[in-house]
């Protein structure tokens, strides 16, 4: 499809869905606009006017405890009225389809749906069926994208690291099954980042990741000589029932992050974690806390960049702003 | 009734020819070619000017939907969708609801389509096993005398390969065509999409050519160890070529099909997840698709089939790894061949034979082409008719097609089944 509905005529963001098809314009003025909004963050009274009078619906379909938590902390600090719905155990369950449940939430005036759901392209889906001047954000779609987390995490390296162009970034475990590594992927290609590399187990990395424009290592030591930023993704202990791999044990001496292997990074090189982590699977506790960790940082940082993605969508599409 | 179809040129698929002849019709038989037979007056003259003749179309996988999933379509619709698209013969997969494992199933079936008027020949593919649950064999010999022109499992696994062994074993016996669609179901994994780049980048679960290939290599040794005349369905890999190739050269009672959108579509025309190009097996790589082009063209590949699956409107309104799978096909089986030939894989006569006499001497079907003695199954197509494909013009009750806006040319006017007019523009 040659349509990206992620934008408007003018190029301006009115649905969040996935960092494919953005622009490195879009990307770098949400990490500006993010900034801005630390400050807001950060004052007394943490609140702004811009979604006020809106319904923003948090619809997950999965389970979620920070994306869902630093989504309504965002918008609540705009102001938003908030209706938040755990669909994990709701009306799907007991067989409405997904398109009868937009239906149904439309017509309470929604204005803005932030979604998470079990299916790649849901999210897309959302897009295509709400009516016009609704919006769709996404909270993680299957295995395909979990664009807010991605850019959480590119606001946190360029916090550390300003220049994504002299950048060294490795991206560590369980690609096949994280839309995490997907958006990121996308994320620091569409700005410029020197090289991002890949290491992972074969039965962990999908066929013709290269693709995606990275480079790969079924190496951890080798794959983290002298990079800047070190990003551990989370094993989900179901992976050992398929078959793809043996025992978290052997997965950790082979994969897990330890302070000595961190010692082949740069020294100032950061470590980050999309989080929920397991300690001693994917990475140490000394490492987990140590000076060279910015994963309670990432948490924080969620907010504000939730805030930016948010307001730009209504801001610039002026669609709600300018009722 | 006499008629009398002059002026046109005859399609004649088992001579690969194309000439100026006409065609005479004596009650549901085709009485003379070419040459008026003595004695014959006409009672009815069609003039075929600027048209093709050519034999009605012999579909040997399309799903009805009846009975079990008449929300979706019924033989009514299908079969009044088939004839108007020059589909004359279509032969259906057992995984109905009730499956096809007994003979009232069989009888419901034909009933049905009679109380639609006959217009399509239907023919049923029985069951290799029990309610398809690769478990136990199903009644293939009282299947086989209600009706049935040979038997398959629909895709779905045995038990074990004991089981398959012992089914294939006995439709054997029975001188009964086996068609297996190769499938390995761990491989599968509730996959959606062919494991490629595009499944990578749009973390869709992915289904490998193993899933296909592993499966086709055992059912392969299976043929060799049984001896059972063997039809293999649906190919989408490459590699799956390449193994039937190979195992013709052997001498195995082995022939294939795939389906025509398998020749026309891969992976990358998912797009930003198009539900209408959600198929089982799936849309694979360009390679792929040139590889079993080239299967068409060598006859490694026997046959051309729809593999139509019509859905309701919600199937398809899913995200695309919860959408059911599966294209609505009969609407745009012939005006693809005819890209076929337009795109040069194939002359026109050599590109119907693998839609009419092909699977007609596969499946033992009275139906295939035009001679005396046939039975008078007959298309008069207008290769000038130009159209936009559109889902919802569609004489199928199923809209998803994969090919909205698409340019066609070439348009049925006129269908003959068993000498009658079922269809005329």
């Amino acid at each position: 499809m040659t349509t990206n509905i992620q934008l408007d005529e003018n190029g301006k963001l009115q649905h969040f869905l996935s960092i494919e098809g953005l622009n490195q314009q879009i990307l770098i003025e949400i990490l500006d606009t993010a900034a801005s909004f630390t400050s807001v963050t950060d004052r007394l009274v943490k609140k702004v006017p811009i979604l006020r009078g809106k319904t923003v619906a948090n619809l997950f379909f999965e389970a979620s405890t920070r994306t869902r938590s630093t989504f309504e902390l965002a918008e609540q600090r705009l102001s938003a009225d908030i209706l938040s719905l755990n669909l994990d155990t709701s009306a799907t369950a007991k067989g409405e389809s997904l398109l009868d449940t937009i239906r149904n939430l439309e017509a309470m005036q929604i204005d803005m749906f932030v979604i998470r759901h079990k299916d790649s392209g849901s999210a897309h889906f959302f897009a295509q069926h709400v009516r016009p001047g609704v919006s769709v954000l996404n909270a993680g779609d299957g295995q395909h994208e979990h664009p807010t987390q991605a850019m959480l995490d590119m606001y946190t390296i360029r916090h550390h690291k300003q220049d994504f162009s002299k950048l060294r970034v490795a991206i560590v475990g369980d690609i096949m099954h994280s839309r995490v590594a997907r958006s990121q992927i996308h994320a620091l290609n569409l700005l410029n980042t020197a090289e991002v590399r890949v290491i992972a187990p074969k039965t962990l990395l999908p066929v013709e990741t290269a693709s995606l424009g990275v480079q790969l290592y079924d190496d951890l030591e080798q794959g983290l000589q002298d990079v800047d930023v070190v990003i551990m993704l989370r094993l989900q202990k179901e992976r050992m029932r398929g078959a793809l791999l043996p025992s978290e044990k052997e997965y950790f001496n082979q994969f897990g992050l330890t302070q000595e292997r961190l010692s082949r990074a740069k020294p100032d090189a950061i470590v980050m974690h999309p989080g929920p982590a397991n300690r001693g699977v994917e990475i140490e506790s000394s490492v987990m806390d140590g000076s060279q960790s910015v994963i309670l940082q990432q948490v924080g940082f969620g907010i504000s960049v939730r805030m930016a993605i948010m307001s730009m969508i209504v801001g610039q599409s002026g669609r709600i702003a300018g009722e | 009734m006499t008629i009398h179809i002059k002026n046109g040129t005859l399609i004649d698929p088992p001579g690969l020819r194309e000439s100026n002849s006409d065609v005479y019709i004596e009650g549901n038989l085709v009485v003379g070619v070419g040459r008026k037979p003595s004695g014959f007056k006409a009672s009815q003259t069609i003039d075929a000017s600027g048209h093709w003749i050519m034999p009605g179309l012999v579909d040997s996988q399309a799903r009805l939907r009846e009975p079990g999933h008449t929300h979706k379509a019924n033989i009514a619709s299908e079969t009044d969708a088939a004839v108007r698209n020059g589909i004359t013969s279509l032969c259906i997969p057992p995984d109905t609801l009730p499956v096809i494992d007994n003979s009232a199933v069989v009888d419901l079936i034909h009933h049905q389509n009679a109380k639609a008027g006959n217009q399509c020949h239907i023919y049923t593919i029985g069951a290799l096993s029990r309610a398809l649950e690769g478990g136990e064999l199903s009644n293939m010999a009282s299947l086989k005398a209600s009706g049935c022109i040979a038997f398959s499992n629909a895709g779905r696994p045995f038990v074990n390969n004991l089981i398959q062994r012992r089914a294939m074993d006995y439709a054997a016996g029975q001188k009964m065509l086996v068609i297996i669609q190769p499938r390995d179901n761990e491989l599968y994994a509730h996959g959606c999409a062919h494991e490629s780049a595009v499944s990578t980048r749009l973390g869709l679960p992915a289904i490998p050519e193993a899933a296909e290939t592993a499966a086709l290599a055992k059912d392969i040794e299976l043929v060799a160890q049984t001896g059972a005349r063997t039809h293999f369905g649906q190919l989408s890999c490459a590699r799956s070529v390449d193994m039937i190739r190979q195992a013709k050269s052997n001498g195995l009672p082995i022939t294939a099909d795939c389906a025509m959108h398998q020749l026309f579509l891969t992976d990358h025309d998912i797009g930003e997840f198009d539900t209408n190009k959600l198929t089982i097996p799936p849309l694979r790589s360009q390679y792929d698709r040139q590889a079993l082009r080239e299967g068409v063209a060598d006859g490694t590949i026997d046959s051309i089939c729809s593999d139509h699956q019509p859905h309701e409107t919600d199937a398809k309104l899913r995200p695309f790894p919860s959408a059911e799978p599966g294209i609505s096909a009969l609407d745009t089986l012939l005006p693809l061949a005819l890209r076929l030939v337009e795109e040069n894989l194939l002359s026109l006569p050599e590109v119907i034979a693998r839609l009419s006499i092909n699977p007609a001497r596969i499946l033992g079907l009275p139906a295939g082409q035009i001679a005396a003695g046939e039975l008078a199954d007959v298309i008069i197509v207008d290769p000038d008719s130009n159209w936009l494909c559109s889902g919802k013009d569609f004489a199928s009750r199923g809209k998803n097609t994969a090919f909205e806006g698409w340019d066609f040319s070439g348009r049925v006017v006129r269908t003959l089944v068993a000498g009658q007019v079922v269809y005329q523009i």
